[in-house]
C-alpha cells in the first residue's frame, strides 16, 4: 500500500466520524432547542455539567431515551475518538507499509492517548 | 437571556474561531476561551470545555481536508506527537509546583517575539548543507502541491524540534492553552519546513493532543452540551471553509494572519497572567 493510498483511507474515516458526530449533535441540538429554548442558561457560575453528561455510560443510557442533552453529548464522545481512532488506524496502515519505526512510534503515541483517557 | 438567542451568537463567534484555527494551525480555542468569557460573561471552566471540543472539531474537520490534499505529513506528526504528549504528562505533573501567573507572562512575552520572527520567511536555500541524518532514517520528508506542481521538502536539525515540541506539551500541560502556536514556529522556524506543512500537521497534531485532556474534561463537568453543541457544530463549519482559503492563499498572506493571532494570543496571556 502507498502512502497516497493510506492518507487517502485515513481522509475517508475522518470525515466520516466529523460528520457522524456533527449529525447526531445537531440532531440533539435542535431537539433540545425545540423542547427547552426558552429555558435561561446559567453559565455564569459553575455548577458543573449534571452527573448523567459526564460518564461514558449514562450518556449513552440517556441518548437511547433520548433526553436531548444526552444525545448532543454522545455526538461530542464521537467526535473525541476520531483521533483516536485516527492514532489506531495509522497503526495499521504503517504495519501494512512494513515501517516498523512507525508502527513503534505510533504505537507510543496511541498507548499515551489510552492512559491520559483512561 | 433564554437558549434561543445564545446560541445563534455562540453559533457565530464558533465560525469565525474555526475559520482561523484550521488557516493557522492553531486551532480554535484562541477565539473561543476569551469570547466566551468577556464578551458573554460565561464561567471560564465551561469555556475551556467548550474550547477544548472546539480544538478537535476544528483539527478533525480540517484535517480530513488537507490530508486527501497531500499538506499534512503524518510521519512527522506522529513522531513529535511522541514529544508534545510526553511533554504535556509531565507539565500537567509539575503544575501544581510551578508559579503559573509568571510563567504565563513570561510564555506571552516569548510568543509576541515568535510572532515578530514568523512574518519572516527562512532564507537559507534548501539543498546547500547536507541533509540531517535523523530526519533520513525517519523518512521526515515530503511533497505538497505548490504552483500547479509538487514542491518536495525534508526536515531539518531534528533534534532542536523534538525537544522543543516537549516545551510545548509541557507548557499546554501547565498552563492548559493549546500548544498549537509552538508546534506551528518549531516546525517553521527550526525544521525548516515549508509553512503550510506545518501549519496543516499541527492541526492534525492538536486534535490528537487535545483528545488526551477530553476525558479529564468531561469527568470534571467542564464539557456542557447545550453550550459545546454550537460551538462544535461552528467551529466545524468554520474550519472547513478555513481549508479550503489556506490551499488556495499565498504564503506570505497566511504567516501575516499566523502573526496577528499569536500576538493576540500573546496579549491575552500576559494580561492572565498579571491580573491572576
Amino acid at each position: 500500500m502507498t502512502d497516497e493510498r493510506f492518507e487517502v483511507w485515513i481522509a475517508i474515516l475522518l470525515r466520516a466520524g466529523v460528520l457522524t458526530a456533527a449529525a447526531i449533535v445537531l440532531i440533539g441540538g435542535v431537539g433540545f432547542l425545540l423542547h427547552q429554548g426558552d429555558a435561561t442558561p446559567q453559565f455564569h457560575q459553575f455548577h458543573g455539567a449534571s452527573p448523567e453528561y459526564t460518564a461514558g455510560a449514562a450518556i449513552v443510557r440517556g441518548a437511547l431515551h433520548l433526553d436531548w442533552l444526552a444525545v448532543i453529548q454522545f455526538g461530542l464522545l464521537v467526535l473525541i475518538a476520531t483521533p483516536v481512532a485516527r492514532v489506531a488506524l495509522s497503526i495499521a496502515a504503517f504495519a501494512l507499509e512494513e515501517d516498523w519505526t512507525y508502527v513503534a512510534i505510533t504505537a507510543i503515541v496511541l498507548a499515551i492517548l489510552l492512559y491520559s483517557l483512561f | 437571556m433564554t437558549f434561543l438567542y445564545l446560541i445563534p451568537i455562540v453559533f457565530a463567534i464558533s465560525l469565525l474561531a474555526g475559520f482561523l484555527g484550521a488557516l493557522t494551525g492553531l486551532g480554535g480555542g484562541v477565539v473561543v476561551t476569551p469570547a466566551l468569557t468577556l464578551l458573554l460573561g460565561i464561567d471560564i471552566r465551561y469555556a475551556i470545555g467548550a474550547s477544548l471540543v472546539s480544538v478537535i472539531a476544528t483539527s478533525s474537520g480540517a484535517a480530513s481536508a488537507f490530508v486527501r490534499e497531500g499538506y499534512s505529513n503524518i510521519r512527522i506528526g506522529m513522531f513529535l506527537e511522541v514529544a508534545t504528549t510526553l511533554g504535556a504528562l509531565f507539565g500537567a505533573y509539575i503544575s501544581a509546583r510551578t508559579p503559573t501567573s509568571a510563567l504565563s507572562v513570561i510564555f506571552g512575552l516569548v510568543l509576541l517575539h515568535a510572532a515578530w520572527q514568523s512574518t519572516r520567511a527562512h532564507h537559507d536555500p534548501a539543498g546547500i548543507k547536507p541533509p540531517d541524518p535523523l530526519a533520513e532514517r525517519l523518512r521526515l520528508h515530503g511533497h505538497y502541491p505548490a504552483g500547479g506542481g509538487r514542491q518536495e521538502y525534508r526536515a531539518d536539525r531534528v533534534k532542536s524540534g523534538f525537544g522543543l515540541m516537549f516545551g510545548a506539551g509541557m507548557l499546554s500541560g501547565l498552563l492548559g492553552i493549546g500548544s498549537g502556536a509552538l508546534k506551528v514556529i518549531a516546525m517553521d522556524q527550526v525544521m525548516r519546513i515549508p509553512f503550510k506543512v506545518s501549519t496543516t500537521t499541527s492541526n492534525f497534531m492538536i486534535g490528537v493532543t487535545a483528545a488526551a485532556s477530553a476525558g479529564i474534561y468531561l469527568k470534571r463537568g467542564y464539557i456542557d452540551p447545550a453550550l459545546t453543541m454550537p460551538v462544535m457544530l461552528g467551529v466545524l463549519a468554520g474550519s472547513l471553509v478555513g481549508a479550503r482559503v489556506l490551499m488556495g492563499a499565498a504564503t506570505h498572506v497566511l504567516r501575516w494572519i499566523f502573526a496577528g493571532v499569536v500576538a493576540v494570543m500573546a496579549v491575552e496571556m500576559i494580561y492572565n497572567g498579571a491580573v491572576k
